[in-house]
């Protein structure tokens, strides 16, 4: 099963797997930060409460994916940061400011509290932006044209968006009365956006990137790729009436439109997955190039046979305890 | 080239000082916070909980910075420093991955606990969070100096086709050098969260803080600095020994020794001039440094001109060793007279809280003098023998590094402004305010003790 030729598989698959974690829980607290109201300090610290006992968990699942492609292809490391130095730079300050701007505004006078509110939501803005960035250049094969860079930005709002949309969701799940209707009316925005960049991808991306187009246009791909966005479209339409109907009178169904919003993000990542495998730069190096040698992987993955159910069972654990709506902001 | 080199290796010379500041810190103070609150869950006296209290809070700071400054080292390996993940990725790779799996998830996980779940989990489970969090930061000590020490002794590994390649594990974990040094970094963790705690409750009772809190706090850090300090003397001689064992133009770099030498003298104090192969303005001990160094007083030692091309630039690390030990002397000159003093009065006079104040970030320099030690000390190398700094560097534009440096070093700057600060203002706010509104008030164990005593303000 570990034979030399699996191992660049699995680890791609273990840096998948990081990946879309990653993006379903930063996101939602990365788009608690970018929703964060600057006018109503009540609110805001019963956001931040909500995602105070598992920020910094969630930002490890970044350490663990780029860490994975360092350690499992770290040719693809280089090339890759190396081309994306400047958004990976940005990218850090805002990881940088919104992380400790979360434990600053705890401890400091009120009128300090407010600025640092500011660089969360801040910090929050650009670590978001700077990875739709970097993903848009890395769909387009690290073109460097008018078309790849609009890409770009097109895809760098419409991550932002994504991230708005889950935190908003999440704050459904976890909040009750105003916030939690101020939290509906974010989602249905931030639901009907999305869903026209989804669109707007799936047109744009075949169109000026050709690699893709053979991809999506060719059999058993063609499916695949057809069934994606289909799904996509239905579950957020779905997830828009419920939506319309939220709150149920005893709260009922608040984790619904949560639970939508992640089965779309895991679809719309294992459509990206599937237009680019095995390529892990995508046209340049495919992951069995750009592998380290199987000794090394080896080592890695019994331990993190080991570790990773072990990881996923104390975030359960940690999960449970602050199970159910947040309360007052008590720290510490 | 040589611009790119330059810049990344002040980048990354700067990141690393930064971040090293807040691990050094919460090391130790994991371990600290865990043995306030067994104190707190064995006697049940609220005392040990404002303790616990005050310096959670500090230790959830310092977490937040270490992390986040940690994140950024992750992502330059690849961006500036392409070379080495190609030559010794596979030695480097797994090593990171470990620190990731086994340390990252888990002290992050617990961490939310441990801050935000006091209220929610019984105490055991409470106080356990905090055991995990210290094993946790502990672990990734373990990794992270691991590989540090096998990039400064290499060992388990053979070169095909010039990239290194894994031969035995437990060579590797266990280089020469690590047991020395993993044993050294966590006694200096040890003793930097000491001076921290003592110096910023000493900034407390100067204030006029009456209350019992800061005074147990003061005693048990300043207890725990003398207890540490000379295990750190101990244990740094034998690292010494190790270094000279290993990488001999090292030590004669820390030392000034130019000349291969038998009963060389110790400097206390001298100007090395690289340009002329020579030190001026010394101030000798005769015969010391080879009674330290080979536990003879005609001991030889090697000097530098046996290295010619192949070791460190001199004056920084001969500084540096200078400032580590010095500041290390001064440790324990305070904290031994500190604990006497207690033991006999029970009680500081404002003199010496005001040295404990002045001291109170002493283990950073401290800390950041030595990790200067080892690491320019390994120059020109980036991993002893194996691959030399210059050849790892990235290939892209200066332009880019210069912009990403003047970012990191612009927010460096203010946090680190922002993290003092902010310590500061608790101990402050913490003068004024140490009363816990009743509905906050853990239930100690024993009932009764700690709700009748909490309103006195203890």
């Amino acid at each position: 099963m570990f034979a030399d030729y699996n191992l660049p598989i699995i680890f791609a698959g273990l840096m998948a797997l990081s990946v879309i974690v990653y993006a379903v829980l930063d996101g939602y607290d990365l788009g608690v930060g970018i929703l964060l109201p600057l006018e109503n300090d009540q609110q805001a610290d019963q956001m931040i409460a909500s995602i105070g006992p598992f920020w910094d968990a969630n930002e490890t699942w970044l350490v663990l994916a780029v860490g994975l492609l360092l350690i499992a292809f770290p040719t693809a490391h280089s090339a890759i940061l190396k081309t994306l130095y400047i958004p990976t730079a940005i990218m850090l300050i805002g990881l940088i400011l919104r992380g400790v701007a979360f434990d600053f505004r705890a401890k400091v006078a009120q009128i300090n509290k407010h600025r640092w509110n500011q660089v969360f939501k801040i910090g929050s803005f650009i670590a978001s932006l700077s990875q739709g960035y970097m993903l848009g250049s890395f769909v387009m094969g690290f073109e460097s044209s008018v078309a790849a860079y609009l890409f770009s930005a097109l895809s760098a709002l419409g991550v932002t968006c994504a991230y708005a949309l889950i935190g908003s969701t999440w704050l459904i799940l976890k909040t009750t009365d105003s916030m939690q209707l101020r939290a509906i009316k974010w989602a249905k925005l931030t639901g009907v956006i999305s869903f026209a960049g989804i669109l707007a991808v799936c047109i744009v991306n075949p169109l000026i990137n050709s690699f893709v187009f053979d991809r999506w246009t060719t059999a058993p791909f063609v499916y695949f790729v057809a069934f994606i966005p289909f799904a996509c479209f239905t579950l957020l339409t779905i997830g828009y009436l419920v939506l319309n109907r939220l709150p149920l009178k005893d709260d009922s169904a608040c984790w619904l439109p949560f639970l939508i919003t992640v089965i779309v993000y895991i679809f719309c990542f294992c459509g990206l997955a599937f237009s680019f495998y095995p390529y892990v730069v995508p046209g340049e190096l495919t992951i069995w190039q750009a592998a380290s040698a199987p000794e090394s992987l080896r080592f890695i993955l019994y331990g993190a046979l080991i570790v990773i159910p072990c990881i996923l069972a104390y975030t359960v654990f940690s999960y449970r305890i602050f199970w159910g709506k947040v309360e007052e902001l008590r720290y510490h | 080239m040589d611009d790119v080199f330059l810049l990344s290796r002040l980048q990354f010379a700067a990141n690393i000082s930064f971040h090293i500041l807040f691990p050094s810190i919460s090391i130790a103070l994991g371990w600290f916070l865990f043995y306030f609150k067994l104190r707190f869950s064995i006697s049940g006296h609220p005392v040990w909980m404002r303790i616990y209290r005050f310096w959670v809070k500090v230790f959830a700071l310092t977490f937040a910075m270490g992390v986040v400054s940690g994140i950024t080292m992750s992502f330059q390996f690849g961006t500036n420093w392409p070379g080495y993940m190609e030559t010794v990725g596979n030695i480097a790779g797994p090593l990171l991955g470990y620190e990731v799996l086994t340390a990252f998830f888990l002290e992050a996980t617990f961490l939310g606990i441990m801050l935000f779940g006091i209220h929610k989990v019984p105490n055991w489970v409470h106080t356990l969070s905090i055991l995990i969090v210290a094993v946790g930061t502990t672990i990734s000590a373990f990794w992270i100096i691991v590989l540090n020490s096998w990039m400064q002794t290499p060992a388990g590994f053979e070169m095909r086709e010039g990239v290194a390649h894994a031969v035995d594990w437990w060579a590797i974990i266990f280089n020469p050098s690590f047991p020395y040094r993993l044993s050294h970094v966590l006694l200096a963790s040890g003793l930097t969260a000491s001076f921290l705690i003592a110096g910023l409750s000493a900034y407390r009772i100067l204030r006029g803080d009456h209350k019992k809190a800061p005074r147990l706090a003061l005693k048990t850090a300043v207890f725990a600095a003398a207890i540490l300090m000379p295990l750190q003397i101990f244990v740094g001689d034998a690292h010494g020994l190790n270094t000279l064992e290993h990488q001999p133009q090292k030590v004669a770099a820390m030392e000034g020794i130019w000349e291969t030498e038998k009963g060389v003298p110790l400097l206390l104090f001298a100007i090395p001039d690289e340009k002329n192969r020579t030190n001026h303005f010394e101030l000798p001990i005769p015969n010391v440094a080879s009674l330290i160094l080979t536990h003879d007083l005609e001991g030889e030692i090697k000097g530098l001109n046996e290295f010619i091309g192949e070791h460190p630039p001199v004056a920084p690390v001969f500084y540096g060793f200078r400032v580590m030990v010095g500041i290390g002397v001064l440790m324990l000159i305070v904290a031994w007279y500190c604990s006497i003093t207690l033991i006999r009065k029970n009680v500081l006079s404002s003199m010496p809280l005001y040295v404990l104040l002045a001291m109170t970030f002493s283990g950073w320099v401290a800390t950041l003098a030595g990790w200067y030690v080892t690491e320019i000390g390994r120059q020109p190398y980036l991993v002893s023998g194996v691959l030399k700094t210059v050849d790892a560097v990235t290939d892209i534009a200066p332009e880019n590094v210069v912009f990403s440096f003047i970012l990191y070093m612009s927010v460096y700057v203010v946090l680190l402004i922002a993290y003092l600060h902010t310590l500061f203002l608790m101990a402050r706010k913490s003068v004024e305010i140490e009363e816990m509104r009743p509905e906050e008030e853990i239930q100690s164990p024993f009932k009764g003790i700690a709700n009748k005593t909490i309103e006195q303000g203890a």
